[in-house]
């Protein structure tokens, strides 16, 4: 496609299909905008159109009352366990990326569990992490058997982000590194880490958001104390006031929060490695 | 200069040792887990008792419960992946042909995944204000006249299961069927249209063979997660739909593992059978093809 600057007039697909992606992003998002909009109501409100005034009421309701349940906590847990998971994804799976790139015994079934992980309900696998703790005479809870359940869930697509991430590396780089007389470290810390950084940030980002969002995997191995989606949980089928919507509102502005950097910080790797500070792209 | 052989090969097993680990602690003994305790004994009373007994199968396999939730899940799983491809397969192939701006086409992609980082459940929830029966589309249907009363299908129904699973599932359609067709090569499509090959054409015999192993990944991700699925099915369904894995949300509700494990084994049976299958599919194909 290099250096075709004809602009070719749109077929009428275009304008379908554009419509069609419109809609179907409208679809994906208006849902959740509602409920933000929602849960900015006054202290009359209901769960529904039309908004009944405009406060922080439900925000402050919150954090404020404990009958809404321990939020606070919840936050206090699900957070700290949501970058535990994401520091061990980052290092298993770039450590186990790495591995990957040569044949080693055992690599296919490996690989197998991997994706077999993701593919198994996670209920099944919270309700066989419990058991197994429970066996062993263990106490499930939200640092221990709920950390692991998690991680069978971020570790797969960490592996499969630094699968698609090395098929670009090239190994020479490495191999160079060695021939000047860099050490195992040096060529980690100084060669394969930096060219690898946008791609790890992805690995971190899915770990981070994997975890602090996951439910089906947190019910039986979290344990006595709620990490923040079971309590979500807990207020879907307990509560019938904005404050659910607020909760959520809460909840997702910090997933934005983290999004938004995680995209933000690989953008500006990639231009700054790009060479020029903005690249003009062909076509439009 | 280069590092022994022995030695390098010893870095790689110290490299994947912890994935190794973990995924051994947390997936294969875990699995292990449920295959032993659906052969426990379950009373009420004292609860799960280690046992060797085949009773747990047996119950699961004999309800006629067991038809009707494999019933549901499967009705599901088949109407959220037909859903699923036609709504991926236009939204990655608009992505991927028809935008000619590369960071403009991800830039949209984006846009379609950032929801997959958000909560599930909170995305489930986002639509009850919606569908409810004072809720925004019956207010508007109303409204406008084209209904007298608030139409009560559209919450707590099977309806609303499914749209909540499609506005969920899709994104897992779209990534790797834009993955594959971002790697067609443009140059075949104009070789299609320069040999004379209609629109049409050009879909069925180049588009969609070449982006079969994307259409195939992202029918195993929609179909084994809608199988996989219990808190929409408990939630939208109003009570009034189940699935097999809300079946053993209700198990655990009562403790009773013995009979969820044999449930969950029941079930892993069946996911693999069908995944192996749509895998199956697409390999005869890409080979068939090949040979041609």
């Amino acid at each position: 496609m290099a250096g075709r600057t004809t602009h070719k007039k749109r077929e009428w697909t275009f304008y379908v299909l554009a419509a069609f992606f419109v809609l179907f992003v409208i679809f994906l998002y208006g849902p959740m905008f509602s409920i933000y909009v929602l849960s900015f109501q006054g202290p009359n409100a209901g769960l529904t159109f039309p908004m009944q005034g405009f406060s922080l009421h439900w925000f402050a309701a919150l954090f404020g009352q404990a009958r809404t349940g321990d939020i606070g906590g919840a936050f206090g847990r699900s957070i700290p366990l949501a970058i535990i998971v994401l520091s061990l994804t980052v290092v298993i799976s770039v450590s186990a990326g790495l591995a990957f790139r040569r044949r080693f015994f055992g690599a296919t079934p490996l690989f197998y569990v991997a994706v077999a992980s993701l593919i198994v309900p996670g209920l099944v696998l919270s309700i066989g992490i419990g058991q197994g703790f429970t066996v062993l005479g263990l106490r499930t809870a939200w640092w221990s058997s709920a950390l692991g359940a998690h991680l069978s869930w971020t570790l797969p697509f960490g592996l499969l982000i630094m699968f698609a991430v090395l098929a670009r590396f090239n190994p020479a780089l490495e191999e160079a590194a060695r021939d000047q007389g860099a050490t195992n470290v040096q060529v980690l810390r100084y060669v394969v880490i930096p060219i690898l950084f946008p791609g790890i940030i992805a690995v971190a980002l899915f770990g981070f958001t994997l975890s602090y969002d996951e439910f089906p995997r947190s019910w039986v191995t979290a344990g006595t104390k709620n990490t923040l989606p079971l309590e979500i949980w807990t207020m879907v089928t307990n509560i019938t006031s904005p404050a659910l919507y607020a909760l959520a509102t809460v909840t997702t502005a910090i997933s934005f929060i983290i999004i938004a950097v995680s995209l933000g910080a690989i953008a500006m790797i990639q231009r700054r490695r790009s060479g020029q500070p903005k690249r003009k792209t062909a076509g439009g | 200069m280069q590092s022994s052989t022995p030695a390098r090969r010893g870095r790689t097993y110290f490299q994947v040792a912890p994935l190794t680990i973990a995924l051994f602690v947390f997936v294969v003994i875990p699995l292990i887990m449920i295959l032993t305790v659906s052969f426990f004994t379950f009373d009420f009373v004292i609860g799960a008792q280690p046992s060797f007994i085949f009773d747990n199968f047996v119950e699961v396999l004999t309800d006629s419960n067991t038809l009707s939730l494999y019933g549901a899940t499967l009705k599901f799983a088949a109407i959220v992946w037909a859903l699923t491809l036609f709504i991926g397969f236009w939204i990655a192939y608009f992505l991927a042909f028809h935008i000619r701006n590369l960071l403009i086409a991800i830039g949209l992609f984006l846009l379609c995944t950032v929801p997959f980082w958000t909560s599930n459940v909170i995305r489930m929830i986002s639509w009850i204000p919606l569908l409810g029966k004072e809720g925004l589309i019956n207010q508007a249907l109303m409204g406008i006249g084209i209904v007298n009363e608030p139409v009560e299908w559209l919450l707590f129904s099977e309806f609303a299961v499914i749209l909540c699973y499609v506005n969920l599932f899709t994104l897992f359609m779209i990534v790797p069927i834009f993955n594959s067709m971002a790697r067609i090569d443009r140059s075949l499509v104009e070789a299609a249209r320069d040999a004379g090959a209609g629109r049409l054409r050009i879909m069925t015999e180049v588009i969609v063979p070449l982006s079969k192993s994307g259409i195939a990944l992202g029918s195993v991700f929609v179909v084994a997660l809608t199988m996989g699925d219990f808190f929409v099915v408990k939630i939208m369904g109003g009570g009034r739909s189940a699935n097999v894995v809300s079946a053993m949300f209700d198990d655990i509700g009562i403790l009773n593992y013995p009979h969820a494990g044999a449930q969950a084994v029941v079930l892993l049976i069946v996911v693999t059978l069908i995944v192996t299958a749509i895998m199956r599919v697409v390999d005869v194909r890409k080979e068939l093809a090949q040979a041609r």
